[in-house]
């Protein structure tokens, strides 16, 4: 009877110990299901970027059509920006101004300025390539931030051409959706912080309605990225992303 | 010798009218020298800082290398040719990489040019010799200006930003090992420098660096595969079309003193021929040759600018030769435009200029005496001797 209850016992502790590292998924695992959850093929969003300066706040509208590694984004507000008009093609990027009338090429290092004064750059915006194509991914650990159970994935890059060296997520368990993350430099120095709240369910997608990204080396409130309003897997028409958009 | 001793007792007898053009010319002679001579001065010495702080004899620019366009930085690198590897050992050559970079004091950013210097190098006078390129951290040294925007002094620790050769972001805290005063801001504003070594191994890029500084120019047609030596021709181009720009700005007040005199010693002579009619006349009855009496006219009118000199040298020689000692306190700011300047601008009067400025302004003087004295060689000397206006 003893030697039956011991059975029971180890075998029970067995399931637990494999139940438990079954329930952890690996760092390439997880970014897969955010890959899954938050990439689409095509998407549209109305959104507004408040840059937060030393005195003062901006708010930028725009709205944006994105497929695959194309984008296009419209400026809306305030009256100064409206009308600039942003195409990505590729890895190219060109910008149309209404106030010079001129369509110019962002290439190189241009790209690493800073979009409309944020806390953002070109580059920052057009990186769209896959973390689990460019990132190592271990679990690390489990925290909670307010109520929601997350996964620490500290990612390291996979190559040298990369703008960030490390970087750690923090990923709701559930949703399969970043709600933090902090972007390192090759020393360990923390440069960059990005917050997702807000979060909400479109269809059986999880996307964040607020990203706060916050430049952790200056002083500020950061940029916030508020969506207005998204949509995914919807038909773009082709002459969108093309150049005739940008006239 | 007559025309001049006929002149010089008409111009004493004319008193004050010839005192009153005299002092203005010598007012023109004084500016013209005194506002060459500062912006001569300030050429000069703009060189001397220059060569000092900056440019030395020359430069090496690594063929992508363009300072007023900052982008190509990231690609204007490589490594140093074995001849420009041999000159820097020997203390001849001074590499210097340089790098984009950002740097945040108290939480503000702000961009700079993050250079690395040879620390044992003497052919610039920067006191790279701080810098040690072996301690565990970053120093840096910074000028007196990028110091007082940024808030920093001797000691402090500065977080600065930048990226490697592949890109990625790498950030660290340097510190502050020292700081100079220049009058170049080519090398003090948006300029943080650390050695050398250690900026190539931050950057990765053991080995290169982005020009190289030298004390003896190339001989002529010595070239380099992927450098392109930039003399003082080209590296002063800017220097002088600024100096020339301020030059012609400048000449606008000697010119209207200048022009001024001119008309004085014009309508004094219009005056003179026109009231000394029967004189001239009497000169051609005594056997005077019309050309020989325009001489003389045109002698007295050229005089006012030998007596000019004379008034001239005595206030402009002690008052020039002061502001030649005690040197011009520029205006706050005026190194903003990127220009050297030094606290206290030092005019110099060289002897080309003060002789040139002698010269310009007999000839001017003498042509517009000669202008009106020309009326006397069409005058009918029986008319000039009864005084009948012609």
């Amino acid at each position: 009877m003893i030697r039956f209850k011991h059975t029971i016992q180890i075998t029970a502790i067995m399931m637990l110990i494999s139940g438990s590292l079954w329930a952890q998924p690996s760092g390439k695992e997880i970014l897969d299901l955010i890959d899954a959850n938050m990439s689409s093929e095509t998407r549209y969003v109305k959104s507004k970027m408040v840059i937060h300066g030393p005195r003062t706040s901006r708010t930028i509208e725009s709205e944006s059509w994105s497929e695959g590694v194309s984008a296009f984004t419209e400026y809306l507000a305030p009256a100064r920006e409206k009308g600039t008009k942003m195409l990505k093609l590729e890895d190219k990027l060109w910008i149309f101004s209404p106030s010079t009338d001129r369509t110019i090429q962002i290439s190189g290092h241009m790209l690493r300025q800073s979009v409309m004064g944020s806390d953002l750059s070109y580059e920052d915006m057009m990186d769209d390539k896959k973390l689990s194509d460019v990132y190592d991914a271990v679990v690390v650990d489990s925290e909670t931030i307010g109520n929601t159970d997350c996964w620490i994935v500290e990612m390291t890059a996979t190559s040298e051409e990369v703008a960030y060296q490390m970087r750690k997520l923090w990923v709701d368990k559930s949703r399969n959706i970043p709600l933090k993350e902090e972007l390192y430099a090759k020393s360990g120095k923390l440069l960059k912080k990005t917050e997702l709240t807000n979060i909400q369910q479109h269809g059986s997608r999880w996307y964040p309605g607020k990203i706060t990204f916050k430049d952790m080396l200056k002083k500020g409130a950061g940029t916030e990225f508020i969506v207005d309003e998204i949509k995914f897997d919807i038909e773009i028409p082709e002459y969108i992303l093309s150049k005739a958009s940008l006239r | 010798m007559i025309a001049f001793k006929l002149a010089y007792k008409n111009l004493m007898g004319a008193g004050l009218r010839t005192l009153l053009i005299v002092f203005v010319l010598s007012l023109a002679y004084v500016l013209i020298i005194y506002m060459n001579g500062l912006y001569q001065g300030w050429d000069r010495q703009a060189r001397i800082e220059t060569i000092a702080w900056e440019v030395a004899q020359g430069q090496y620019w690594q063929d992508l290398y363009d300072p007023y366009d900052a982008m190509t930085l990231t690609d204007a690198h490589a490594t140093l040719p074995a001849s420009l590897e041999e000159s820097a050992a020997k203390g001849k050559a001074a590499p210097i990489l340089v790098t984009q970079a950002t740097i945040y004091p108290e939480g503000r950013m702000m961009g700079v040019m993050l250079k690395g210097i040879d620390t044992r190098q003497k052919i610039l006078s920067l006191p790279t010799d701080i810098l040690d390129p072996e301690a565990d951290e970053i120093t840096a040294i910074v000028g007196t200006r990028l110091a007082k925007s940024a808030g920093l002094e001797t000691g402090d620790y500065l977080l600065i930003r930048w990226r490697d050769v592949h890109g990625t972001f790498d950030a660290t805290e340097v510190k502050i090992a020292g700081m100079f005063k220049t009058a170049v801001p080519a090398v003090d504003q948006g300029q943080v420098w650390i050695s050398l070594t250690k900026l190539q191994q931050i950057t990765g890029m053991p080995g290169q660096a982005t020009l190289v500084v030298v004390d003896s120019a190339p001989e002529e047609g010595a070239s380099l595969s992927g450098w392109e030596f930039k003399g003082h021709d080209f590296l002063f181009k800017e220097l002088e079309e600024m100096i020339r720009t301020k030059t012609v700005g400048g000449s606008i007040f000697y010119i209207i003193i200048l022009a001024l005199a001119l008309l004085a010693v014009f309508d004094t002579q219009v005056l003179s021929i026109f009231r000394r009619q029967r004189e001239i006349g009497t000169y051609i009855a005594m056997g005077m040759t019309r050309k020989q009496v325009v001489g003389i006219f045109t002698v007295e009118g050229g005089m006012h600018a030998i007596l000019a000199v004379v008034l001239g040298a005595a206030y402009g020689f002690p008052l020039l030769l002061w502001t030649q000692k005690s040197g011009i306190k520029m205006p706050e700011g005026t190194d903003d435009f990127g220009m050297a300047a030094a606290e206290h601008m030092y005019p110099y009067y060289s002897v080309a200029l003060i002789i040139g400025t002698i010269i310009l302004v007999m000839i001017a003087t003498t042509i517009v005496s000669y202008m009106p004295s020309r009326k006397i060689s069409k005058m009918n000397p029986n008319d000039a001797i009864r005084g009948k206006i012609q």
